[in-house]
């Protein structure tokens, strides 16, 4: 997981994992909010471009995110979600809360 | 014509996290004899990736304990058990509801059970509270005749 902030946009950009399951997300957790706290940003966009698998750990992992950004009064988006990532999240629901988008690096300055 | 697979295996590991991913990818491999697509091979690692979970941080609720994984092919079927001997589900209707979970603090949300029973033609749960926990997970695989989108690849790969 690689995450990037952009200044002028208040952007913070969190590149997911290959692999999401119970044991990355715990790994990764953490680590995000630490980066959430830090730049108290305006959008967070969790880019799914190079996400092999996921089970329901994404699923608990957004949700968590979700209410953590929104309480700290940022927006959420989820990107590039795989035929396969938006299956298992089309389940839960999210999809009607969270925005998904296809961002690209090159849209930001 | 397709070769008819019959086969089996077993595999048993601690209730470690780092052991999702190794239960999905030796199901995946051994799923793989009986020649899915890519789309059922994900179903069946997705499931698998839920049961062994649920066996890690609810069965054993992350104390060691083994997990233990087999399956079976015969035709064009894959059969899938798992199981733990930790401490079993209280009540396994209220467990099956989507978005139930008795451990919201993880950050768990409750679509375990709701994502194996629509990844796989049928899951069946048997439990003993105290004893462990038992899932028996069935899915078939389509023979290539009926999927007409490995057909035309073929087509493509042979010119």
């Amino acid at each position: 997981m690689q995450t990037k902030f952009y200044e002028k946009d208040k952007l913070l950009l969190v590149k997911m994992t290959e692999e999401i399951d119970d044991n990355s997300v715990q790994k990764i957790r953490r680590r995000v909010d630490y980066e959430i706290e830090r730049h108290m940003p305006k959008r967070v966009v969790f880019d799914f471009n190079s996400v092999t698998f996921m089970d329901s750990a994404g699923i608990g992992f957004i949700i968590g995110r979700y209410k953590f950004v929104t309480m700290l009064g940022g927006k959420l988006e989820l990107a590039n979600l795989t035929q396969s990532v938006r299956k298992i999240f089309e389940m839960s629901g999210i999809l009607k809360l969270i925005p998904v988008t296809d961002f690209s690096e090159t849209l930001v300055s | 014509m397709k070769e008819q697979v019959e086969n089996e295996m077993k595999v048993e590991f601690l209730s470690k996290s780092a052991n999702e991913a190794f239960a999905r990818i030796t199901i995946a491999a051994f799923a793989s004899q009986l020649d899915p697509t890519i789309e059922e091979l994900a179903d069946i690692k997705t499931a698998v990736s839920e049961a062994v979970t649920n066996c890690i941080i609810h069965g054993y609720e992350n104390r060691i304990g083994i997990v233990k994984m087999e399956a079976s092919l015969k035709e064009n079927e894959i059969l899938i058990e798992i199981s733990d001997h930790g401490k079993g589900i209280e009540n396994i209707e209220m467990a099956k509801e989507p978005l139930y979970t008795t451990k919201p603090n993880l950050e768990r949300s409750g679509m375990g059970f709701t994502i194996m029973e629509s990844f796989m033609d049928s899951v069946n749960v048997e439990s003993v509270v105290g004893l462990g926990t038992k899932i028996t997970m069935r899915k078939e695989i389509k023979k290539p005749e009926e999927e007409k989108e490995s057909d035309s690849f073929q087509f493509i790969t042979n010119e």
